[in-house]
């Protein structure tokens, strides 16, 4: 039963398909000749395929690793009695931070710092901030001041309280604003190769400035999953952290 | 408060110190943007417009009557954070750190031209990080008095309107001219203000049929909850794409319709352009049109549907002057949310051949030209910034009705 229940999900083909396509594009030569006769290397070979997406994703983690935790503890320290006084400014920072395009953010963030691997991480951290604010407040305004109060009728520490009745309950909140940041870094990394860094997004703009649809397809098609499965994982993760019994007080 | 417990208190507010510290934001910002000016460069002087330049700070670029303003404003600023709060004292506080940003921003354009005077022609002063954070702490610290001050959607919009006007007087009266982003604006006049038009015709082409798509869509899944669940994870799917991978994707079907039917070649409609660029934009417009329809229309009280049912209307009037003027702050916010996705959306679509503010982004990334690239950013962060205002301001007042 176990064994059908992970045939039939998605994610296992999509990520079947994803890691085959990885590996395996150089096999589909014959495949991109024939439906682009006109070009002659139809493939991307300058970088493999594998080494684009190691690149791409190592970015992306680090990034959004270091986002996340340092949201969190921005929206923790708005939410305390001695940062309470700067809540409304924080809110008003990440929303107003979000409208700025991705793309913009990143393109300036070259002149600050160089062409290279660093301006895109710095842009995707300092991007990928923003939503994970947003949501961690909503998180922590959203534990009920009932339990609260329970919780502090119980003699609970601010600390305690925080390991393990707030930053608990408001975890499915903080896992969605992660998932929209790392969503979105995905996306900001792949324009990144415009600015140096080498992501899966290198064979679309070869593609695009050489003239070479197959290549562009080659990228696409692998961000395109990437950032698919990527979701499709964090929409797993949430829900088994929602199917967690829902106890007051963690674990 | 009981009428007895009012003289203790009165007593204890007679004891308390007068000036004590009220408001912990603007000390913040206060120590940010002097910090700002302390140790980074307000201005920067570069040879020419490829390399980057030697940072001077405000106090050696600026005449001392305009950085010695600034000191005594942003002084003035954070002498009211101290003093007790009130409405009026906000509403100062706000009007204060406004004439903050102009004398910044005047600094710049003043220091810029004393700088340039006695520089070769070729010589380039771009705005240093000084200048950002100043610019950037003065706003916030406007945002933060109109907060205090409770200020509704109304204030805030005249606030915007004024600043913005004044802003545009001071670049109007050539007072930044000397800037090399101006002086960057001025060389590209005209093609700056077709990619401007083209930015907007991008968004309007792909908002537009986004919302006739949407809305339709969003009825019927009103009306038959059971569609919601494949609707939703088909349009979630297309949300998740990376833009220039949909943008990628559709180039080839779009090559291949343009290659077998000339006809659409002529009409402009080909792999590359702006026809993969709106089609992008529109799927991923879907998204959050669909989704906020359906939690306007799916909130409306039911015994308010139940109410005009009951008075005969018949299901399209339903629809036209209940649910939809109802659930109106619901689609307006949805709206905003797509128009600042769209704008954001639009830089990237210059890199396949669509126009738009994103080709001086890529322009100046391609040429290492700071300047330019700000020429392409900045526009588009303030097309978004207005746009999530306005928005933002239409459905609070919708909201209030």
């Amino acid at each position: 039963m176990r064994v059908r229940d992970a045939l039939a999900s998605p994610v296992l083909w999509v990520g079947v398909l994803f890691v085959a396509l990885l590996v395996g594009m150089p096999e589909l030569r014959p495949v991109f000749h024939w439906a682009f006769p006109a070009v002659k290397e139809p493939v991307f070979e300058r970088t493999s395929f594998v080494a684009l997406w190691l690149s791409h994703a190592g970015m992306v983690a680090a990034a959004s690793l270091a986002a996340s935790i340092i949201g969190v503890g921005l929206a923790v320290f708005a939410t305390r009695p001695a940062g309470r006084d700067f809540r409304p400014i924080v809110n008003v920072l990440a929303t107003i931070g979000q409208t700025f395009p991705p793309a913009a953010v990143l393109a300036l963030a070259v002149p600050a710092i160089g062409f290279g691997p660093e301006p895109t991480i710095v842009a995707l951290f300092l991007y990928g901030l923003l939503p994970v604010i947003e949501n961690a407040l909503a998180g922590l305004d959203g534990v009920p001041p009932a339990v609260r109060d329970a919780a502090e009728g119980m003699g609970l520490s601010p600390w305690q309280m925080l390991r393990d009745v707030e930053l608990p309950l408001a975890m499915p909140a903080i896992l969605a604003g992660v998932r929209v940041s790392v969503t979105i870094a995905i996306g900001t990394a792949t324009i990144g190769s415009t600015v140096g860094a080498l992501t899966l997004g290198t064979p679309i703009f070869d593609g695009l400035a050489g003239n070479k649809l197959p290549f562009v397809i080659q990228g696409a098609v692998l961000v395109a999953l990437f950032a698919i499965l990527t979701d499709m994982l964090f929409a797993r993760l949430d829900r088994r952290l929602r199917a967690l019994p829902e106890t007051p007080f963690g674990r | 408060m009981s009428p007895g417990s009012a003289l203790p208190a009165a007593a204890a507010i007679a004891r308390a110190p007068a000036f004590r510290l009220h408001n912990r934001v603007v000390p913040v910002l206060f120590a940010a943007g002097a910090a700002a000016l302390l140790c980074g460069g307000f201005v920067a002087l570069a040879p020419n417009r490829l390399v980057s330049g030697r940072p001077i700070g405000l106090f050696a670029a600026a005449d001392w009557r305009i950085s010695g303003a600034i000191a005594v404003l942003g002084l003035a600023v954070l002498a009211t954070a101290f003093a007790p709060p009130g409405r009026t004292l906000h509403r100062a506080a706000a009007f204060l750190s406004s004439l903050l940003v102009l004398l910044t921003l005047e600094a710049a354009g003043q220091a810029a031209s004393s700088l340039g005077a006695g520089a070769p022609a070729l010589a380039r002063i771009s705005l240093g990080a000084g200048f950002w954070v100043l610019l950037g702490a003065a706003a916030l610290a406007i945002i933060d008095a109109l907060q205090r001050a409770g200020a509704g959607p109304g204030e805030r919009l005249a606030v915007a309107a004024a600043l913005a006007a004044a802003i545009l007087a001071i670049a109007q009266a050539g007072l930044l001219d000397a800037l090399s982003l101006a002086r960057e604006f001025h060389t590209r006049q005209h093609l700056f203000a077709a990619a401007l038009v083209r930015h907007i015709v991008l968004v309007a082409a792909a908002v537009g049929p986004a919302v006739l798509i949407g809305l339709p869509l969003a009825l019927a899944a009103v009306r038959r909850p059971g569609w919601q669940g494949p609707l939703f994870a088909v349009l979630n799917l297309l949300q998740t794409i990376p833009s220039i991978a949909l943008f990628g994707l559709l180039i080839v079907p779009l090559s291949a319709l343009a290659a077998a039917f000339p006809g659409l070649a002529a009409l402009g409609i080909g792999g590359i352009g702006p026809a993969p660029a709106i089609i992008a934009l529109v799927l991923y417009a879907l998204l959050p049109v669909v989704r906020n329809s359906v939690a306007g229309i799916a909130g409306v009280d039911p015994a308010v549907v139940d109410a005009a049912r009951g008075m005969g209307m018949t299901r399209r009037e339903l629809l036209w002057r209940v649910e939809l003027p109802l659930a109106l702050p619901l689609l307006l916010a949805g709206l905003r949310i797509v128009m600042v996705q769209a704008i954001g959306l639009a830089v990237v679509a210059a890199l396949i051949g669509a126009g738009g503010l994103g080709i001086f982004v890529f322009e100046g990334l391609g040429q290492y030209a700071a300047d330019l690239v700000l020429l392409g950013a900045l526009p588009a962060i303030l097309l978004a910034l207005a746009a999530d205002f306005l928005l933002q301001s239409l459905a609070a007042l919708a909201a209030r009705r």
